[in-house]
């Protein structure tokens, strides 16, 4: 694929603000040994709403959940600012992001605990996240700016 | 072939890194400075109260119950025995909605080891509901058939009698409390009472007498002695994180006809099923009726109001985390403004307790018909404390103490210095906006170790335990003498529309 250098420039500054992000929310993770997802989950609305709360009756699967949660965003984070396994980490971070958005799905309708910016009609910064990481699934730059870019070369 | 090219590209973007990096560590480094700061002010540990020790559990206990109505069912339950058709009710609960987890808690939760070995109801349908429950030892539903039935007994002194029978379970009327408690310590059998201890002040003198002479085990059934957030609130005031406590405000908010004792009446409950006499014991004579017998809570011929009932639970939990004991003076007063239904007992109340040697109110304020919910607060010159399953500590903007530490911004008097959640592993001095909304909410469950549990059950576990173990648990006799005493001070100052007092020294109510 060929791309200009001012989209590579945008589209490169994008997936480090997304990686920003992501390793910003893992990190304070780490940091806080008392985080669990158990509040956020106990908190699900929606049509899965059920699932996401039954995953909270086993702590075995709870604490799975946590260290998936943590190291997930800290990796996703990592390999999106660094270009590193760049499609496999945006994959994965479509994957969590829609995750929350379908245990907390976007409605005036729905009320939760945790604080929001006011409400939205279906489309939310969760949802804006995935479809950006969505475009810069189609539009990789790993290889371009990244450590993909050596990666490849070591091949 | 790798080239310089390639190289700069491939690493470009390790320096955002380092800004991240440097970021992370400049806001971390203000929020752990002010962390271990506020830590260190408090001096309040992390510790979480743990389970009581599980010594000679083997020994089996065996219980006797008496009285098994509205709250006897709920004991029951928390003592591990559920009527089948609870059992029945609650998997179908669980089937429609899988965050209806009661039916999972109630099998997750401990087995005591204990058995019911007698039951006395003196309502035939509630007799022979609690056999049926109490044969349930294998928590099963309806399908299931039950033998190993407990023997009912018709009379209260007939089981405390009874050679097979170590301890008794007491839930019935107010007005039988004491007289049963009192027969089943002079038979040496342990006692676990419901709230209020006594209906009399006679009463409560000779219950304290009587439980201690024959040495038996005594809990009075006042289980907010085993909410986590107590107990962290009674470590913080220790520590003087409030400053000097001058008000306490503890407050009733309900607004059902359940919560204002209206409670149903029984299809099958007549003349014949029902032994009135016993029902009557040394309450005033009245005839039959199915209105005092199943709402008795609303007449103070078996009950003891809004004080007997609610008031001993908000002064227990300030009793617990302060030790204020037995106030110097009460003034009462109230009246029956929205359930106007031939009770005797108001609807409203409002109470003011006076400990002027710890220069400290205690109000206590109610209402059965609104659901404002006003929480407990307590309230000192430095802090003050929002207490519910969960607590929550502010710093006081005049606050002498923090003064330096609000002006230097270390401390913002309108978020919280100190949060403590039910199952939080760690303790947070600066708690986030997050967690600041989910304590205006209240949590979902009480933990103990990380596991959710009914306090009720932690509170006749530390019963059954303190028996094994021969000692006394939480809410022993003593804390029972002062609970009933600033009872039955508020319900005289309530009625006779005068303050009373407490001779100290005569240990005396008087006018």
């Amino acid at each position: 694929m060929n791309l200009r250098n001012s989209q590579v420039f945008f589209l490169t500054t994008l997936r480090i603000l997304i990686g920003w992000h992501f390793l910003y929310e893992g990190i304070v993770k780490i940091m806080n040994p008392g985080w669990s997802s158990l509040g956020y989950l106990l908190d699900s609305k929606g049509l899965f709403a059920n699932f996401f709360i039954s995953l909270t009756y086993n702590s075995t699967i709870l604490q799975t959940i946590d260290f998936i949660n943590i190291w997930g965003l800290t990796l996703i984070g990592l390999g999106l600012i660094l270009g590193a396994f760049t499609r496999f980490s945006t994959l994965c971070g479509i994957l969590l992001l829609s995750l929350y958005y379908l245990s907390h799905p976007a409605s005036p309708s729905l009320e939760y605990m945790l604080p929001q910016e006011g409400s939205y009609l279906i489309v939310n910064k969760t949802l804006i996240e995935i479809f950006s990481l969505l475009v810069l699934f189609v539009f990789p730059t790993g290889k371009i700016v990244g450590l993909d870019r050596l990666i490849s070369k070591l091949k | 072939m790798i080239s310089r090219r390639d190289l700069i590209k491939s690493l470009a973007t390790i320096p955002v890194l380092g800004a991240f990096a440097y970021g992370v560590f400049k806001t971390r480094r203000v929020v752990q400075n002010k962390q271990y700061i506020l830590l260190n002010e408090l001096n309040l540990d992390s510790a979480i109260p743990e389970l009581y020790s599980d010594a000679n559990k083997d020994q089996k206990i065996r219980i006797g119950l008496l009285g098994y109505g509205i709250r006897g069912r709920q004991l029951m339950r928390a003592a591990g025995f559920a009527h089948p058709l609870w059992i029945d009710e609650h998997i179908n609960a669980a089937r429609e909605n899988p965050r209806d987890t009661r039916y999972q808690d109630f099998l997750d939760q401990e087995d005591l080891n204990i058995e019911i070995t007698g039951i006395c109801d003196i309502f035939d349908v509630h007799a022979t509901e609690a056999m049926e429950a109490a044969a349930n030892e294998s928590k099963s539903g309806s399908a299931v058939k039950q033998d190993n039935f407990p023997k009912r007994y018709k009379t209260y002194i007939e089981l405390i009698q009874a050679p097979d029978i170590d301890a008794v379970i007491i839930a019935t009327p107010d007005h039988w409390h004491a007289p049963m408690a009192i027969e089943a310590a002079k038979h040496g059998k342990h006692v676990y009472c419901e709230k209020p201890m006594t209906w009399t002040v006679e009463k409560t003198y000779e219950l304290r007498k009587v439980v201690k002479e024959n040495n038996i085990v005594f809990q009075l059934g006042h289980q907010g002695r085993q909410t986590e957030s107590y107990i962290k609130a009674k470590e913080a005031i220790k520590k003087g994180v409030l400053g000097k406590i001058n008000l306490v405000e503890v407050c009733t908010n309900r607004n059902d006809p359940n919560g204002a004792w209206v409670y149903p009446i029984h299809e099958k409950a007549s003349p014949e099923t029902i032994d009135w006499k016993q029902f009557i014991g040394q309450a005033p004579y009245h005839e039959f009726s199915l209105e005092r017998f199943f709402r008795w809570r609303c007449w103070w011929d078996y009950s003891t109001g809004l004080t007997g009932d609610l008031l001993t639970h908000e002064y227990d939990a300030i009793n617990q985390i302060m030790g204020i004991g037995i106030p110097e003076s009460v003034v009462a007063s109230g009246g029956i403004y929205f359930y106007k239904d031939g009770r005797t007992v108001p609807d409203v109340q409002n109470t003011i307790m006076e400990f002027p040697d710890q220069d400290l109110t205690l109000l206590y304020s109610a209402s059965l018909s609104s659901n404002r919910n006003r929480g407990k607060v307590i309230m000192g010159h430095d802090g003050n404390m929002e207490l519910g399953q969960q607590l929550v500590i502010y710093a006081d903007s005049a606050s002498t103490r923090f003064k330096e530490y609000i002006e230097n911004g270390v401390i913002d008097p309108n978020n919280p210095i100190y949060s403590y959640f039910p199952g939080q592993k760690h303790f947070d001095a600066i708690t986030s906006p997050t967690e600041k909304y989910f304590a205006g909410r209240g949590l979902l469950y009480s933990y103990r170790d990380g596991k959710r549990v009914d306090t009720t059950h932690l509170h006749i576990r530390e019963w059954i335990q303190s028996i094994r173990l021969n000692k006394q648990p939480s809410c022993d006799i003593d804390q029972g003498f002062e609970e009933a005493i600033s009872a039955h001070m508020a319900t005289k100052a309530l009625r006779e529309g005068k303050r009373v007092y407490w001779d100290y020294a005569k240990e005396q109510i008087v006018s």
